[in-house]
């Protein structure tokens, strides 16, 4: 899960990192007493998930809490790139005479972690990494040995610092490597991070990434949760499902999240001749495809109102697929009159001929069986489409 | 021969008395698998089915010749689980568990390399299955029989899907080196295992969207594979910045997604198929 802003920043305050003062809110009239509080310039930054905020305007200095007033009153609500900002962080606006680039982040192709520093911070890493690669020092760090005072050094050098503040930036990568591992992160970012003309280094915007596996040790982080993400992805959240809404008129349900990232491939492929019909949905109800979850699914997918019709895409692996129809129907009864919209299932594997025997056998209006994937993912974008049409 | 499991691999289950350890346990004896020790801390003396049960992996290795290692401890215990095989010098432990925090796994990895005598498979991977040979982890035996095609793949249905595919020609191996954003093997291990393994003569390689390990692999084709490589990607339609189920199936930017990883496939000379079947059937044409 990505973090907001106020939040990466709260991880680092918790482990010691300099940042400047402020706080996070939602309204107007706090965003002024913040500003009181800090008793000299503020910025105004809105807090969203996605890049160029500065440039769409969701990022204003205030020089007193008057014009915090209308600067917050502005940029709360906008919307950027699609992202509507519900809060703002206000803090105080440092004094910068230079600004750098550090962060921590996974190193798949290597299988260990990675350091990356440099003294052009403030814009964009990946035009530094692009336009001006020397001045972005990668160095690898083991993840048996993390980040020391020496290892901290090394990068500080290696970015070439100036002498005068390495100690200083050693031990704010020190620190930081602690918010990557005590907080279970896959990426932590300073950019920038800022020397201010009294000498000083802070870390003034923060990037953190945690990993949703390490949920289970991080009882903290169950604050974090986004509650102003889609409606159905909250349901789906509640009942343990692995969805990701899309936007589109096929929900989709398979099991196994390769092969239900094949099927939305497969449904846009054949959607293409439909006038582009689309999936409208991710979801994964596991390798195991029990009938309670299959069950959740259905419910989840068939009350999505773009959702025009549904293809169910099991191969029975372990689970047999005798299992898996008799999970359908279960579901389908449970949901009685709400099924209203066409469901395509085609199952293969462990037991398809007594699994697709027993779905023909029941008769079920709304339920079609296709033997092959891509035969089904051409029916369902045609009943989606004529659904749609009509 | 095949790869990395033959008629000479004695499994261990770690974690073998729990209740995903004891079902996988008896569907892989069913396959024909030797397994011939299970662990579980403090249930020594314990047995699966007359299956003896140790309490650590070094005695079960002594006293069984155990030479491959699957696990199916929980998340929480997986770390430790793995450090205890590469303890003991195991030389293949498949890691079937889901959900083992990245930093976990990012050390156990670690610690197996600086070791040196442990090959980690996965985590969160269906396993390894030489049909009609042998079978560590939780893919079905029943999909396909032995054949001559080679298979890798970071996701378990999709392999499924691909075993059933080409289930008439049959496979020398099929490895799910599994989903996770750190893995112990990758697909360049398995490519450069088939292409020196004799009974494999043609390889199937699945990928997904995240990562550039699809490139990479492109580019150890180029360099190193001589045999015909068939490909596909899932992951077409894929959004920006969601994770779809696997976490490692994040695309940021550019980099990552299906359509730049299908294109240094088809780069290499790797014929791509648009669809599981479609690939399915290149590969067909190939072989016949």
């Amino acid at each position: 899960m990505d973090l907001y802003e106020y939040q990466a920043k709260q991880l680092f305050g918790k482990h010691g990192l300099p940042i400047t003062a402020g706080d996070v809110c939602s309204d107007v009239d706090t965003a002024v007493a913040i500003a009181e509080s800090i008793n000299g310039p503020v910025v105004v930054k809105a807090q969203v998930k996605v890049g160029g905020r500065g440039k769409a305007g969701g990022v204003k200095l205030a020089k007193d809490p008057a014009e915090t007033r209308e600067v917050a009153d502005a940029i709360l609500g906008m919307d950027i790139k699609g992202h509507t900002v519900h809060k703002v962080l206000v803090a105080h606006a440092a004094d910068i005479a230079e600004e750098y680039y550090v962060s921590f982040l996974l190193d798949r192709a290597n299988r260990s972690f990675l350091a990356m520093a440099s003294v052009e911070g403030g814009v964009e890493i990946e035009e530094v990494a692009v336009n001006n690669p020397d001045a972005l020092a990668k160095i690898r760090v083991d993840a048996l040995e993390g980040v020391t005072p020496e290892k901290a050094r090394e990068i500080a050098k290696a970015a070439k610092f100036d002498e005068a503040i390495q100690g200083q930036v050693a031990d704010i990568l020190v620190k930081l490597w602690n918010v990557m591992v005590a907080e279970d992160a896959t990426l932590v970012e300073v950019n920038p991070l800022v020397l201010t003309p009294t000498g000083e280094v802070l870390a003034l915007d923060g990037k953190v990434t945690i990993d949703d596996n390490a949920s289970y040790r991080q009882p903290d982080h169950s604050g974090f949760d986004d509650s102003a993400v889609d409606d159905i992805e909250t349901r789906a959240k509640a009942m343990d499902l692995n969805y990701v809404k899309l936007h589109g008129d096929v929900g989709i349900i398979g099991n196994g999240a390769g092969l239900v990232m094949s099927t939305l491939d497969v449904v846009a492929y054949a959607g293409e001749e439909f006038g582009g019909i689309k999936p409208a949905n991710f979801l994964d109800i596991g390798g195991g495809a029990s009938a309670e979850v299959m069950a959740n699914g259905l419910d989840i997918v068939l009350n999505d109102p773009e959702v025009q019709a549904v293809f169910v895409n099991i191969f029975g692996g372990i689970t047999a697929c005798d299992a898996v129809a008799n999970g359908i129907l279960q579901a389908v009864d449970q949901l009685g009159e709400r099924v209203t919209k066409p469901i395509v299932a085609r199952i293969d594997g462990n037991n398809a001929v007594e699994g697709r025997a027993i779905l023909n056998k029941a008769n079920h209006k709304f339920i079609e069986l296709v033997d092959t994937m891509d035969a089904a993912a051409r029916r369902v974008a045609e009943l989606a489409a004529a659904r749609k049409g009509a | 021969m095949a790869i990395w499991l033959n008629e000479d691999s004695k499994i261990l289950v770690q974690g073998m008395t729990g209740s995903e350890g004891t079902k996988h346990t008896r569907l892989m004896v069913a396959s024909g698998a030797n397994v011939v020790a299970g662990v579980t801390p403090g249930k020594a003396g314990a047995d699966v089915d007359g299956i003896p049960v140790f309490n650590d992996v070094a005695s079960a290795m002594a006293a069984t010749g155990a030479n491959v290692s699957v696990v199916f401890v929980p998340p929480k215990f997986a770390k430790a689980a793995v450090e205890e095989a590469v303890d003991a010098k195991m030389p293949l432990c498949v890691v079937i568990t889901e959900g083992i925090p990245v930093h976990d796994t990012a050390q156990f990895f670690q610690y197996a390399v600086n070791v040196g005598t442990t090959r980690i498979i996965g985590p969160n991977c269906p396993g390894i299955i030489s049909p009609g040979v042998s079978n560590a982890g939780i893919i079905p035996s029943d999909i396909t029989k032995p054949g001559r095609i080679g298979l890798v793949s970071k996701s378990g249905t999709l392999t499924y899907q691909m075993m059933y595919e080409l289930r008439d020609f049959g496979f020398s191996t099929c490895v799910g080196i599994g989903g996770d954003p750190i893995i112990g093997t990758t697909h360049i291990d398995a490519l450069e295992a088939f292409q020196n393994d004799p009974e494999t003569d043609a390889i199937v390689m699945i990928g997904e969207i995240g990562g550039d390990a699809e490139e990479r692999a492109a580019a150890y084709i180029k360099d190193h594979v001589t045999k015909p490589v068939v490909g596909y990607v899932a992951g077409f339609t894929a959004p920006e910045g969601k994770t779809m189920g696997h976490a490692g199936a994040i695309v940021s930017g550019s980099s990552g997604t299906a359509a730049a990883k299908a294109e240094a496939l088809e780069a290499a000379g790797v014929k791509v198929g648009r669809t599981p079947s479609a690939a399915a059937e290149l590969m067909r044409q190939i072989l016949s």
